[in-house]
């Protein structure tokens, strides 16, 4: 066991893996407990597409991919967000239009560019490859801004999460914790968009939050059980991923799969044990 | 000078007028009771007394040392609230969010006692989910009462809930009202019942219909006519 674990370290890929998709699974599991429980799981699906038309976009140019597409999804979040708060057209009908909308610009420019290569799949898919080291770098400190960003706003992104009416009628800038949150889903989503890929980068958002609500009933508790079930979930999808060669974002997902199969077996048993 | 002044105010949206005409004055130890059936425009008055909602005509003051955002609010129950994970503490503690970045020694102290008072304390680490509608509204209430020190609004505190829960509650408010010295503006459809215990009543149907003493008006035409003259049973 130990050595395989030596071995998977050896390769500095891996470590690289490693270290961005730790504080990835992190940030995606704190920040789904509030985008799930505001029904604005959406926005975190519709912004990976529009970073998978990003990143297309920044490689066709030959530019740094990161520094395209984290501005290009920050403003998209603000996009989103507007039209599913205003938009006379459904909020859900128009984020669906944005993101295959992106999607559509993302392949049209990968194909013009170099012709349907396997690059498309790492895109869509996710590949433990992706990370170089500059990428590391400006991955390690944007996810450490968006997990202080996080703590120091805990109360505040809480409050705006239970109940928004209240929470602006005592004089809270509702309007503007909904766009911090908005934010800081588009970074977390482009930060583990090249590992998970833009198909499955969502579910590092949606499952660890639904799963720890199988079981924890407090907004703290479900907070800290869906971290520490996002980050074992991903060494789990890692380790597999690296032992039997299966791809890293679908591994990861497959055991967040898992996870939540268990919970909920677990909640079915509590219940009747108490009914 | 009044808590809380509205001078012939008016709430329009998209330019068609919903409610109009509105004044009134809300002194210290009063407890005003807001009736009319839906869609009368009470919901929109309370935006408008919260500041969530610009009144297209007049102004809305707020005296005596209270400032807009210092209204202890108790929505109208949200549906999307029933399956949420949160602990009695955390619902109770978000009373003072705005206010501050971490919770300070005072704000917890004033949250145990307001937790006291709606006889909550022993249910601090129960989620929310697990409680009753009645206990729910306790918890709120006493949210509620974190955010304010004078002012109460209550928008429909009883709906959904059991007889029982429902006479609880009330009494739970004129408690607070006589023997706490809080202010209280109330949203009901419920007359009988709410005039009971109010000072003052605000009878909405876009306009006001009536607005006086509560003595006074359980003598009214109007309150007979809504209630089609029957006694208070």
């Amino acid at each position: 066991m130990l050595d395989i674990i030596s071995q998977m370290f050896s390769y500095a890929f891996m470590v690289r893996a490693l270290i961005v998709g730790l504080l990835v699974s992190l940030c995606a599991a704190l920040l789904g407990v509030s985008l799930v429980l505001k029904r604005y799981s959406m926005i975190g699906d519709g912004l990976s597409h529009v970073g998978f038309g990003a990143l297309a976009a920044s490689s066709a140019m030959g530019l740094a991919p990161l520094t395209v597409a984290v501005p290009v999804v920050v403003g998209s979040a603000f996009l989103l967000l507007r039209v599913s708060e205003r938009s006379k057209i459904k909020g859900d009908a128009a984020i669906g239009m944005i993101s295959t909308g992106a999607l559509a610009i993302g392949v049209l420019v990968l194909s013009l560019s170099k012709g349907m290569t396997t690059d498309i799949n790492n895109y869509l898919f996710g590949s433990i490859l992706a990370m170089s080291e500059s990428d590391v770098w400006l991955s390690v400190i944007l996810a450490i801004a968006v997990l202080t960003t996080y703590a120091l706003f805990y109360r505040k992104l809480f409050a705006v999460t239970f109940d928004e009416t209240f929470a602006r009628a005592t004089g809270l800038a509702a309007g503007f914790y909904n766009m911090l949150l908005a934010i800081l889903t588009a970074v977390t989503v482009v930060l583990g968009m090249r590992m998970m890929g833009a198909m499955l980068i969502s579910s590092l958002i949606l499952f660890p939050a639904i799963t720890a609500m199988r079981l924890c009933k407090s907004f703290h508790g479900v907070t800290i059980c869906a971290a520490i079930i996002s980050i074992v979930c991903f060494l789990l999808g890692l380790t597999s991923s690296y032992l039997y060669n299966t791809p890293s974002g679908a591994s990861v997902v497959v055991a967040n799969i898992l996870a939540f199969l268990l919970f909920s077996l677990i909640e079915k048993l509590r219940q009747r044990r108490t009914a | 000078m009044a808590l809380l002044t509205c001078r012939d105010v008016a709430f329009a949206y998209e330019g068609r007028t919903v409610a109009s005409k509105i004044n009134l004055d809300v002194h210290e130890g009063d407890y005003l009771c807001i009736v009319g059936e839906n869609g009368s425009g009470k919901s929109t008055l309370v935006k408008g007394m919260l500041g969530l909602l610009e009144p297209s005509h007049g102004s809305i003051r707020y005296g005596d040392g209270l400032s807009r955002n210092e209204i202890g609010y108790l929505p109208q129950k949200n549906p999307l609230q029933r399956d949420f994970p949160a602990s009695v503490w955390e619902v109770v503690s978000s009373g003072f969010t705005a206010r501050s970045m971490f919770l300070t020694r005072e704000q917890k102290q004033i949250a145990e006692e307001k937790m006291a008072i709606m006889r909550i304390s022993e249910m601090r680490k129960r989620s929310m989910m697990e409680l009753s509608g009645g206990q729910q509204q306790r918890v709120l209430l006493a949210r509620a009462l974190c955010a304010t020190r004078k002012l109460l609004l209550l928008d429909e505190p009883v709906a959904g809930l059991d007889p029982v829960s429902t006479r609880e509650m009330y009494d739970t408010i004129a408690d607070l009202h006589l023997n706490r010295g809080v202010t209280v503006i109330m949203i009901s459809h419920d007359i009988n019942a709410a005039a009971r215990n109010a000072t003052h009543v605000l009878h909405l149907r876009h306009e006001p219909l009536f607005y006086g003493t509560a003595q006074d008006y359980l003598k009214s035409e109007v309150c007979h006519a809504f209630t089609g003259g029957e006694d208070d049973a």
